[in-house]
């Protein structure tokens, strides 16, 4: 990238809200069933149909502008989007044009280590279009209207982005938020999530924005950072050789990792925007968007920096325990029984725990674990109930079934030995069987300590206190 | 009397004293459809089978002394605008020839659950677009009075299938004026409901924030019948629907009641027979006890321009999904690429009066143009709407002609559609107000053709509307009916 330009980046990002029902009819809004199951005379823009508004849609919209700090317009309306296109029946997107449901907030993304503070213009609530599918056997294009009326949101921020890796951290934020709000279902790559990405490039220093080109079709977390280094380049290129940037819509085509031209601002379309007279000005009481603000959870940077602060976990740890919501909330019930340091939890949880998660390709609600079981098997460990070692083959057992982790050592006899009389013959034992160590060890080799301390733990089954059996064997090597 | 000439209320009575059944009044009722059709053209199509399966429905009934709708048993035709489920509805257009809905309007469904008895869909100007129902591309519907003269519109098969005796009851759809001015013109009973009173589901759209769906009739007390039958709100499928009922019992009486006349509405463009015959219909109701004064209605000269913009930006975006993918017409589509087979399809498939709305519409909202026209046109609107109400302060309602002038020759509208526009002057106000009014037959011209009066009243005032028209129903001893030379 050349050092002397500056890449500025604006997103709009359309998600899908995982609504009982469509946001006009009461067709089930769900993905993947068989073409056209999924639509009614409403959705399929049949003549004479009328569309009525979920209020389900507004609710969720309302959830995700408080989660992005914005104004709430409790007095608006929908505006029907003129075009022609063979994926929107009616011919019009019922959209929301001069007066969003939500107005100017912002969020904050943590990218290397500094908090960035992005602008967010608007959010607003609009339905999707269908689906167009090429058809290999008529060589003709055939419409999956199961799509049409699907509820989206469409997020729109200021041109605050920096970096590519700004433009994607942002991406994930928002899809961190969607599911903490449990409003999305935020998967990109089920079309959940869409971006239309918009870059321009600027000389360092320059105060005023270049000329933007749009980016269609932009549909992965790492596609954002390929579309933004590819467009960025691109313009610079331009400018560098001394040309001028229009102002454009571009397809990005991640495959082939370009994009190309859709259209010029000559032929933008003018989407002739008018109040729809079938859905008349709604008004959400102001009661209302005081208990939705209510109901927003503690969000993904909040909970990072209060991990980072509270418990002295690293960024990179409270990052990724707090981006998942299921994990994070998993680690606030077990640190909430006060049985432990929150940070070996958070050790369990990132360590062994993802490590089998990851090998079994399971989510943590597709176990038996509670976070209770799991803070008192931390408990046992750092009350030295039980050794490292024996702990983990706790968890596997808690990781099965949900039982209580004194149980599982009381059954399994996993409990660690501390009493020295009782290890006494396991420390003459392992001297007895080991002449050559001990004989290395008096020799002034004394790094062999560790071989025969574990083969002292070997010798008792893993439940040796390691730090008593450690000034036992200290103690017995100096007498003999 | 034939059974045909009855008035719905009449037929209620006779059915349920099984003096007559409802297969005889079908077959009666389909025999004089045929009968006067070739003179009329008010029917697109005539469901026949359906009106005698549902009569032998509503006679099995009866001879099981089961309890009946409202309308159980009655004719009832409907405007082919208004959704039919598995009966062709076509707005009267080549784009909409074909089309089968798989789905009932609620006003279509409401009817049906009270009884009604569906002998057919009615000619109309096509997508509602017009004033004299020659729009139609099954042809011009004509006047049961004089044939040679246009019905009105764009209800004008609603209007004219009722004046002739085919049906006592139909649906109409008014936009702009569009129950009442036939019906003044054919010289029957219309009213045009408050917006919101009767759901919009399943009227295909002209103008959604003007459309209503309406009853035509013979008498005050018919209209008042099937207007109680499709009343109602409707808010899981319609979110302009409003809560109100009526239970269909109207009182012939103006006592205690201020009418306002607004002078504007009795200026130079009206027509002298016109204003004769409601000013004589006004005097009428002051004996009948109803207190007159002159109002003022300043921006009524404004209303038209208003009109003509909102229903056509609103018809240029509710039309455009009709693009011969989906259903309708469509172009020969060899050779052509998409944007060229929409364009064609809509070019072929829309008449001339429609294309002319479209792209109306479409300017006025385009971008550098909205304010100045659609914008501004919301304001007048809101501007009317304050004016009605404002006036409906000092009286309780306000008559005016209906039409300006009577029906006019049969192309007389062709060379000049501002002259079609403008015969739409005295209706299009309550429209924009989204107030109720009714028309009813206050006399005739020199030459036989029927005047209407038309009086308007405040949101849901429909009872006191009722009420008033039967006052002079009653009063000039019911209104006459049009013998059809067949
Ligand atoms: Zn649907």
């Amino acid at each position: 990238m050349n050092e002397n330009f500056e890449i500025v980046i604006g997103l709009e990002v359309h998600a899908e809200l995982n609504t009982e029902s469509k946001i006009f009819c009461s067709c089930k809004n769900e993905f993947g069933a068989e073409p056209n199951t999924r639509c009614c005379p409403v959705c399929a823009g049949m003549p004479g149909t009328l569309p009525v508004l979920n209020q389900q849609v507004v609710e969720s919209a309302i959830k995700m502008g408080h989660a992005l700090h914005c104004e709430i317009n409790n007095v608006t309306k929908s505006d029907r989007k003129n075009y022609f296109y063979p994926d929107l029946p009616k011919a019009y997107q019922i959209s929301q044009f001069d007066v969003p449901l939500c107005g100017k907030g912002y969020l904050d993304i943590l990218v290397n280590g500094e908090v960035r503070r992005i602008g967010v213009t608007r959010i607003h609530i609009e339905e999707d279009a269908g689906k167009l599918i090429h058809d290999d056997q008529s060589g003709g294009t055939l419409a999956d209207y199961n799509r049409c009326g699907v509820p989206l949101i469409e997020i729109v921020s200021e041109p605050d982005l920096r970096s590519a890796d700004e433009a994607k951290a942002y991406m994930e934020s928002i899809a961190e938020i969607l599911l903490y709000l449990g409003i999305s279902e935020a998967k990109m790559e089920q079309g959940n999530m869409r971006a239309d990405v918009n870059v321009s490039v600027r000389p360092r220093g320059q105060a005023e924005y270049g000329t933007r080109a749009e980016m269609k079709n932009v549909n992965s977390f790492s596609a954002v950072h390929r579309a933004v280094l590819y467009e960025a380049n691109r313009q610079i290129e331009i400018l560098s050789k001394g040309g001028t940037v229009e102002q454009e819509t571009r397809r990005w085509d991640d495959v082939k990792g370009k994009s190309t031209l859709m259209r010029t601002k000559e032929d933008a379309q003018d989407y002739r925007y008018f109040p729809d007279p079938d859905l008349l000005t709604f008004v959400i009481p102001a009661e209302k968007v005081e208990e939705l603000k209510v109901a927003v959870p503690e969000l993904p940077l909040a909970k990072t920096q209060r991990y980072m602060q509270e418990f002295g976990l690293s960024e990179y740890d409270a990052t990724l325990l707090a981006g998942q919501k299921q994990r994070a909330t998993f680690f606030d019930a077990a640190a909430a029984y006060n049985l432990c340091e929150p940070k070996a939890i958070a050790n369990w949880l990132l360590g062994d725990i993802l490590k089998v998660l990851n090998d079994n390709k399971q989510e943590l609600e597709d176990t038996a674990l509670t976070p209770k079981n799991l803070a008192e098997m931390i408990e046992l460990i750092e009350k030295g109930t039980v050794s490292g070692t024996a702990g983990k083959k706790v968890l596997d057992t808690i990781l099965e079934k949900d039982i209580a982790p004194a149980e599982v050592v009381k059954q399994k006899g996993l409990a660690q030995i501390s009493d020295t009389s009782a290890l006494t013959a396991v420390v003459d034992t392992v001297l007895a069987k080991n002449p050559k160590a001990v004989e290395d060890y008096k020799g002034g080799k004394t790094n062999v300590l560790a071989f025969i301390i574990g083969q002292c733990m070997k010798e008792s089954r893993g439940q040796g206190n390691p730090a008593i059996l450690k000034e036992m064997v200290e103690k017995a090597l100096q007498k003999l | 009397m034939e059974l045909y000439k009855q008035t719905a209320t009449s037929l209620a009575v006779m059915l349920r004293s099984k003096e007559v059944s409802a297969t005889e009044i079908a077959q009666s009722t389909l025999a004089r459809i045929k009968q006067v059709e070739p003179a009329i053209n008010a029917f697109v199509a005539i469901t026949e089978e359906q009106a005698l399966a549902q009569a032998a429905v509503v006679d099995k009934q009866l001879a099981q002394n089961q309890p009946l709708g409202a309308l159980a048993g009655i004719p009832i035709a409907v405007k082919d605008n208004i959704c039919t489920d598995g009966i062709k509805t076509t707005c009267a257009s080549r784009m909409l020839e074909d089309f089968v809905p798989f789905y009932n309007a609620t006003a279509v469904e409401k009817i049906q659950a009270a009884g009604a008895v569906m002998h057919g869909k009615l000619n109309m100007d096509e997508f509602a677009m017009g004033s004299s129902c020659e729009s139609s591309f099954f042809g011009p519907t004509k006047n049961p009075w004089n044939t040679a003269h246009i019905p009105g519109g764009s209800s004008g098969g609603s209007a004219a299938a009722v004046a002739a005796s085919q049906v006592p009851l139909a649906l109409g759809s008014d936009t702009g004026g569009s129950i009442r001015m036939p019906a003044a013109l054919c010289g029957v009973v219309g009213l045009k409901p408050t917006y919101g009173a009767v759901s919009r589901y399943g009227l295909i759209a002209f103008a959604s924030s003007l459309d209503q769906i309406g009853p035509v009739a013979r008498t005050v007390d018919d209209a008042a019948l099937l207007f109680s039958a499709i009343c109602g709100p409707d808010k899981t499928r319609d979110a302009t629907s409003k809560n109100f009922a009526f239970d269909g019992k109207v009182e012939a009486s103006v006592k205690d009641l201020t009418i306002g006349l607004p002078k504007e509405y009795f200026g130079p463009g009206i027509q002298p027979e016109v204003k004769l015959a409601v000013e004589k219909a006004v005097e009428e109701l002051r004996q009948q006890g109803a207190n007159i004064k002159e109002i003022s209605l300043p921006s009524t000269s404004y209303a038209l321009s208003a009109y003509y913009i909102i229903s056509s930006a609103e018809a240029s975006s509710n039309l455009a999904r009709f693009d011969g993918l989906k259903y309708g017409y469509t172009a020969n589509r060899a050779g052509l690429d998409l944007t060229e087979l929409i364009e064609t399809t809509r070019s072929e498939g829309f008449g001339h009066e429609v294309q002319r709305r479209i792209l109306l519409g479409t300017h006025v909202l385009s971008s550098g143009y909205y304010d100045a026209y659609y914008k501004r046109a919301k304001l007048l609107q809101l501007q009317i709407a304050a004016e009605f109400k404002a006036a409906f302060e000092s009286c309780d309602l306000i008559i005016t002609p209906t039409s300006p002038s009577t029906a006019a020759k049969l192309g007389e509208f062709a060379s000049d559609p501002l002259e079609m526009y403008a015969a739409d002057i005295c209706t299009v106000t309550v429209n924009i107000a989204g107030l109720p009014a009714i028309s009813v037959p206050c006399g005739q011209s020199a030459n036989g053709l029927p005047i209407g009066m038309q009086i308007i009243g405040p949101k849901f005032s429909e009872q006191t509307l009722l009420n008033t028209a039967k006052c002079y129903e009653t009063a000039v001893g019911g209104f006459a009916v049009a013998e059809v030379q067949a």
